[in-house]
């Protein structure tokens, strides 16, 4: 997707814009950047179009018996940032939870204009939310390390939902091979996440009851979200936590790893061969690890099992 | 036109959207439904549930693909990911036809996830047409043309939100999805005559009919999908019906969903109508 220059015509809603022709494929462009970018301005106070887009609406848009210009372009003004809004709140129900409902929706239309849609599926709306929030911790004081905890096992709910599912690597593969030559790949859908705080239960947690359901094609969306379920803290303290969100006949999972386990995954993911992946349990356990052959057997065994490995 | 190139040459009957809500429900009971339209960006994914649950659908059913972001009306160059992807999905569900919008809503690879207006004028006409063609090209499948409801005019317009849509299929060769429900919406929006626009497009090149309820708000009416099918927009498809003939139709349900039965047995309704035109066109 081309990265281009802001749609938002700021500069052209403080003067009058002249009357646009429609002419040319270029005259074209130009009257659909002037009124997405009135479309995509965040709304002022009550959730009305900002005052400063009234130039813009007179300039392109007739009144009729019932409405003004203004008004008519309200109308499309209100149904995108509802349209996104909802699809966020859809998306990131245990941010909700960790922030609250006004925290949330500050935060969120904040995002939505920092980083308007660039794909022609809503799926991918919340792609920069981690980034987001790390350049802008303040949306999320004083809650920021369990915020973008959450965001990035919400993001990787999205991907272990819909990512693509490549030819399997079954044990049976392995045999005879040996490990310095061997490298797996993780399926696209798993991500291994490395968090301070229980998301995996705050998320199922959170996300209890939430029944609703996105509109397809239609316009009736309107801000009337259920209020969060909000996550409780009380003795809620920060610990390392290795979690596998991946997928099983088309369900997702939260699969706890230990430390150990996430680091040879992580390290297979980087592509590093079986016998280099599995070095870092020699490395820590050193010679308490008697066992480690047959441990490490069990787990690939299990994680074959899962699916979870493909060819790089 | 029961069947015409604008169609593949099929002869649907009445269908209904396939929605996440009624996915058990069709699953288990496998209930008869002549063909199932599908969102194709809820599709054009890599893997999991969606194309699981759409394998399963394809296994008992005809699935035609209808589009909401293909914006064939904005001035960007097309979206090649979008293409490739959406072939991808043509592929696997042999659409006989495919539909989007006759609309804008994305400028400079930024989207509004919007079905916008139209300027009415004979350049945007021209821009639109040549995307069409575009995409025919490339995906090798009839395309149709589905006219928006609207709640803005152009000061430039040069020319009716009909003979727009016609100046469009005619230079792009292509067919229309009538959406009698939007025509009402937008003529109440904007006082003209729905019958005008029926009566006025090229009926030979219409290839599917939509159907589906709206809302009424104090100054202008929203395009919600959310009710059943009102009046005034029957009395509009039958009129559709006599001038285009039986033609595949679909009811579009999209918020609100009540239970597959009540769906289904809204868009059967269409029936009625259909046999009217037969015995007419028996008798006569």
């Amino acid at each position: 997707m081309r990265r281009s220059k802001p749609t938002s015509s700021s500069a052209s809603s403080r003067t009058k814009p002249r009357p646009p022709k429609v002419a040319s494929a270029r005259q074209l462009g130009e009257l659909q950047a002037l009124m997405a970018g009135a479309i995509m301005r965040p709304l002022a106070p009550r959730n009305r179009m900002q005052k400063s887009s009234a130039p813009v609406a007179e300039a392109i848009i007739k009144p009729n018996d019932r409405l003004t210009s203004f008004e008519r372009l309200e109308i499309y003004n209100r149904q995108y940032w509802f349209r996104i809004l909802d699809c966020f709140y859809d998306d990131y129900p245990g941010l909700r939870a960790v922030l609250g409902d006004r925290k949330f929706d500050r935060l969120a239309r904040a995002y939505l204009a920092r980083y308007p849609s660039e794909s022609f599926s809503l799926r991918n709306l919340g792609r920069r939310v981690e980034g987001f929030l790390r350049a802008e911790p303040k949306w999320t004081v004083p809650h920021q390390r369990l915020a973008l905890d959450m965001v990035r096992i919400e993001w990787a709910n999205i991907v272990a939902f819909d990512e693509a599912t490549k030819p399997t690597i079954h044990v049976d593969d392995l045999l005879g091979r040996h490990p310095s030559k061997v490298r797996l790949a993780l399926q696209p859908y798993i991500t291994l996440l490395e968090v301070r705080y229980p998301v995996d239960d705050l998320l199922i947690a959170a996300k209890q009851g939430d029944d609703r359901l996105r509109g397809e094609a239609s316009n009736a969306v309107a801000l009337q979200h259920k209020r969060a379920r909000r996550i409780s803290f009380r003795g809620l303290k920060p610990q390392r936590l290795y979690i596998a969100v991946h997928r099983m006949e088309c369900s997702v999972y939260y699969k706890p790893l230990i430390r150990e386990q996430f680091e040879i995954l992580r390290a297979l993911q980087r592509g590093a061969t079986i016998e280099k992946a599995c070095a870092v349990l020699l490395k820590r356990r050193g010679s308490a690890a008697k066992d480690w052959p047959a441990q490490v057997q069990h787990w690939f065994k299990e994680w074959t099992s899962f699916g979870w490995f493909c060819h790089p | 036109m029961p069947a015409n190139r604008f169609n593949g040459f099929t002869d649907y009957g009445i269908g209904i959207g396939l929605r996440v809500p009624h996915y058990q429900h069709i699953l288990t009971r496998k209930p008869v439904v002549d063909w199932f339209e599908i969102i194709s960006e809820n599709f054009m994914v890599d893997g999991g549930r969606p194309l699981e649950v759409l394998d399963q659908i394809l296994e008992q059913y005809r699935v035609v693909q209808h589009g909401v972001s293909m914006y064939f009306g904005s001035a960007d160059k097309l979206n090649r990911e979008h293409l490739r992807r959406l072939k991808n999905l043509v592929k696997r569900t042999k659409t006989p036809w495919l539909s989007d919008h006759l609309c804008w809503g994305s400028v400079d690879g930024r989207y509004t996830h919007d079905l916008l207006p139209m300027p009415y004028t004979f350049a945007a006409a021209k821009v639109t047409a040549q995307k069409v063609r575009e995409v025919r090209d490339f995906l090798e499948i009839p395309i149709a043309v589905e006219n928006v409801s609207s709640y803005t005019e152009f000061h430039v317009s040069e020319m009716t939100e009909w003979e727009f849509l016609t100046e469009v299929v005619e230079q792009a060769d292509c067919g229309i999805l009538l959406d009698v429900n939007n025509i009402y919406v937008s003529s109440k929006n904007h006082n003209f005559n729905p019958y005008d626009y029926v009566n006025n497009v090229p009926h030979d090149r219409v290839a599917q009919i939509h159907i589906a309820g709206h809302s009424k708000f104090k100054k202008y009416i929203l395009d919600t999908h959310d009710h059943p099918v009102l009046d005034p927009v029957w009395e509009l498809y039958a009129r559709a019906v006599k001038l285009a003939g039986i033609t595949a139709t679909l009811l579009e349900w999209d918020d609100r969903i009540p239970s597959f039965d009540e769906v289904h047995h809204e868009a059967l309704k269409a029936n009625q109508f259909i046999r009217q035109f037969a015995h007419k066109t028996a008798s006569a």
